[in-house]
């Protein structure tokens, strides 16, 4: 008896997940497009103004600061617009815009070949075409803690020495050498990563791997490649470890470094610090990859010049992009999309992200060309 | 519908044992109880199928294809090690202390001092996880420091203290100490539950033949809460076993296999690992996170079914 029972429990419950996942698959399904239909009747129910409607976009969270602001200025000049930016992660971003679940995304690094996304998006955009500019540039410091060392200049190798664990006590004569006069202590070299992975990490390696290629042997990615050092999460998760730790040493974005030292960088002759000029000018040096730009004539995707030896400009620097489509569903989701790109690019924009996040605006050439693209949007 | 069939059944034999009204109260009972028992299971298999399903093509997938180019295996072996590390180093320091504390409110202190406690025990529970993460790293962690240091000195020689010391505290010995500090009130609740049920014939019986206090509680209230005590403590290794939060926070994770507890370089853990990871991950790589969730959801079976074995053993004897 009690064993018929239980049987019968049982084929109940296999029976409750088989009818829970054909549900759960429905739903999934029936929201998508309820949502398609919702922003395209919002778009279309208030047809007098040319920026209206909802729209969705998602993705990188280093951008993210940047983006609400963004959003709350273009709300309160656009009264019937709302916008919702969610920062999943530029990965997530990506995926998201790609499936067709958001409007825009923003990522901090181009969509690529390698993972077949840039296809994938240029057909998602079908019959319109891909749109993706960058928008927001930032600093990446190398910050460290080193009581009474007030000025700490690095060679690109000696860094990539420091972040590979060859150097290991800061009195080494390797970065004395770089600055003399300066009393350094024996304390242990301590880097610190993220632990997560991060758009900060990826152009960090990258970075990394273009100055001292002999040094810096690991792939470029966004999650750290070499084990032991300490880990943190978030950039205010490695602020708070080099803040705590005496003899750390981490990369974080300029604008969370606080009091914390930033390292001078060699590029060139001269030695950088830092800065938003300093890092909008890096691009402006650097050329465009026709193979993250696919012959689509609206992405505006740089390879970044790492190792650019010119005066005057900051070579560690997090890139990352809007993303979006010519046309959509409707042509008021589309001039949606539009009128919030241009805000975003335009140099009002990019003074408010400087304000809110600590980014670098974009160069006026740069503004040109980006314009240029998010023009084609109709 | 099979088993709509066994309830009447069952009804009908209460039903000619008693009055028409109580069969009907029967039936509502009866019915509520298996909805709510094929419920659990419903859960519980949705979830596996879930993980399953999504964690597959992972398993499946040959190691170029997976991040970081090495197989499913040598991917999740570090996650699991550290999951169970930390579990083991929380379980360590919190059972006995956990077994201290119902001992003392149950059977040493006056019984306005044991509520209190009792209480801000419990209150313990109420604190959320990401709490313990912040304090973790801006308290606890800074303090260990020194502590860690002296550890690596004087005790450098075992291997769980050969350093070097973190500089910042974020060890796994500090993680289980948080871990620990969470843990404790689940498994103190239960200890306590069952320490105060302990037979007053037992305990006066053991007072009676001239047994101490100690030895009191060492011939009765142990024993007669062994086998709580254990289910209390599997409640608790469960929790720290999916901690998230608090271990993603604190852990500096950038090791592999170790059982160095005081230097930078720790294992992570499963559940830390996939909220670190996933919000930046795509494609295969999020079914590999889940396809480590799986072994998380194996290893906490594993263990409470290890747990129901050991106390169905005690039980026995």
């Amino acid at each position: 008896m009690s064993s018929s029972r239980w049987l019968a429990v049982f084929a109940a419950a296999c029976a409750l997940v088989l009818g829970l996942a054909a549900c759960g698959g429905g739903e999934s399904s029936s929201t998508e497009t309820g949502s398609k239909e919702s922003s395209e009747s919002a778009g279309g129910g208030a047809p007098s103004s040319e920026a209206s409607g909802e729209i969705a976009g998602a993705g990188s969270t280093a951008q993210e600061a940047a983006q609400k602001a963004w959003i709350a200025e273009f709300e309160a000049a656009n009264g019937g617009a709302t916008i919702a930016y969610d920062g999943v992660g530029s990965g997530g971003g990506r995926e998201k815009f790609i499936a067709g679940g958001v409007a825009y995304a923003g990522s901090d690094t181009p969509l690529s070949e390698s993972e077949g996304q840039l296809a994938a998006a240029i057909k998602r955009c079908e019959p319109g075409e891909l749109v993706e500019v960058p928008d927001y540039i930032s600093p990446i410091a190398i910050i460290y803690n080193l009581p009474g060392v007030e000025e700490l200049k690095l060679e690109p190798e000696t860094l990539a020495k420091i972040f590979n664990q060859e150097i290991e006590k800061w009195n080494d004569p390797e970065i004395a050498k770089e600055n003399p006069g300066v009393e350094l202590p024996e304390t242990r070299i301590v880097p610190v990563n993220r632990s997560d992975e991060s758009g900060t990490t990826e152009n960090f390696t990258d970075y990394l791997s273009k100055v001292a290629p002999k040094v810096w042997t690991h792939e470029v990615s966004g999650t750290w490649p070499v084990k032991g050092g300490e880990a943190a999460s978030g950039t205010s998760g490695v602020v708070e470890a080099v803040t705590a730790g005496e003899g750390a040493i981490g990369y974080a974005d300029a604008s969370q470094a606080g009091e914390l030292g930033k390292a001078k960088i060699k590029v060139g002759s001269s030695w950088a610090e830092p800065s938003a000029e300093a890092a909008a000018k890096v691009l402006d040096l650097s050329k465009e990859d026709p193979e993250l730009e696919k012959g689509q004539k609206n992405v505006i995707a740089f390879e970044i010049d790492r190792k650019t030896e010119a005066s005057g400009v900051y070579p560690i620097i997090l890139v990352s992009s809007l993303i979006g489509c010519t046309k959509y569903k409707s042509a008021s989701e589309a001039a949606l999309v539009k009128a919030y790109f241009e805000y975003a690019i335009s140099p009002e924009g990019q003074k408010l992200a400087a304000e809110q996040a600590g980014s670098a605006p974009l160069s006026a050439a740069l503004t040109k060309k980006v314009e240029a693209a998010v023009a084609a949007i109709e | 519908m099979a088993h709509f069939d066994t309830t009447t059944n069952a009804g009908q034999i209460l039903a000619a044992a008693s009055g028409g009204r109580r069969r009907r109260g029967d039936r509502i009972f009866s019915n509520a109880a298996v909805v709510a028992a094929v419920t659990i299971l419903a859960l519980l298999v949705g979830v596996a199928v879930f993980l399953v399903t999504e964690g597959f093509p992972a398993l499946t997938a040959s190691s170029s294809e997976l991040p970081k180019g090495e197989s499913f295996i040598s991917y999740v072996a570090p996650l699991a090690f550290g999951t169970c590390l930390a579990g083991v180093l929380a379980m360590i320091i919190a059972v006995p202390l956990a077994i201290a504390v119902a001992l003392f409110i149950t059977h040493i202190a006056p019984a306005r001092i044991a509520m209190t406690l009792g209480y801000l025990v419990d209150l313990l529970a109420a604190i959320p996880s990401i709490i313990y993460g912040l304090w973790g790293i801006f308290v606890l962690g800074p303090a260990a420091v020194p502590v860690m240091k002296w550890l690596e000195e004087k005790l450098g020689f075992l291997p769980i203290f050969e350093g070097p010391a973190s500089i910042t505290g974020r060890t796994m010995l500090v993680v289980g100490l948080v871990l620990a500090v969470m843990i404790l009130p689940i498994v103190s609740a239960v200890a306590r539950e069952v320490f105060s049920q302990t037979p007053r014939k037992l305990q006066e019986g053991a007072q009676a033949l001239g047994a101490t206090r100690w030895e009191m509680i060492r011939t009765t209230v142990l024993p007669f809460g062994k086998s709580s005590v254990i289910s209390g403590a599997m409640l608790g290794l469960g929790r720290a076993l999916g901690e998230t939060m608090a271990v993603a926070i604190i852990l500096s994770v950038s090791g592999g296999v170790t059982f160095n507890l005081i230097s930078q370089a720790n294992p992570s853990t499963i559940a830390a690992n996939v909220a670190l990871n996933f919000p930046e991950s795509s494609g295969l790589a999020i079914n590999a996170l889940i396809a480590t969730g799986l072994v998380l959801f194996a290893i906490t079976l594993a263990t409470n079914f290890i747990a129901r074995m050991i106390i169905a053993r005690s039980e026995v004897r």
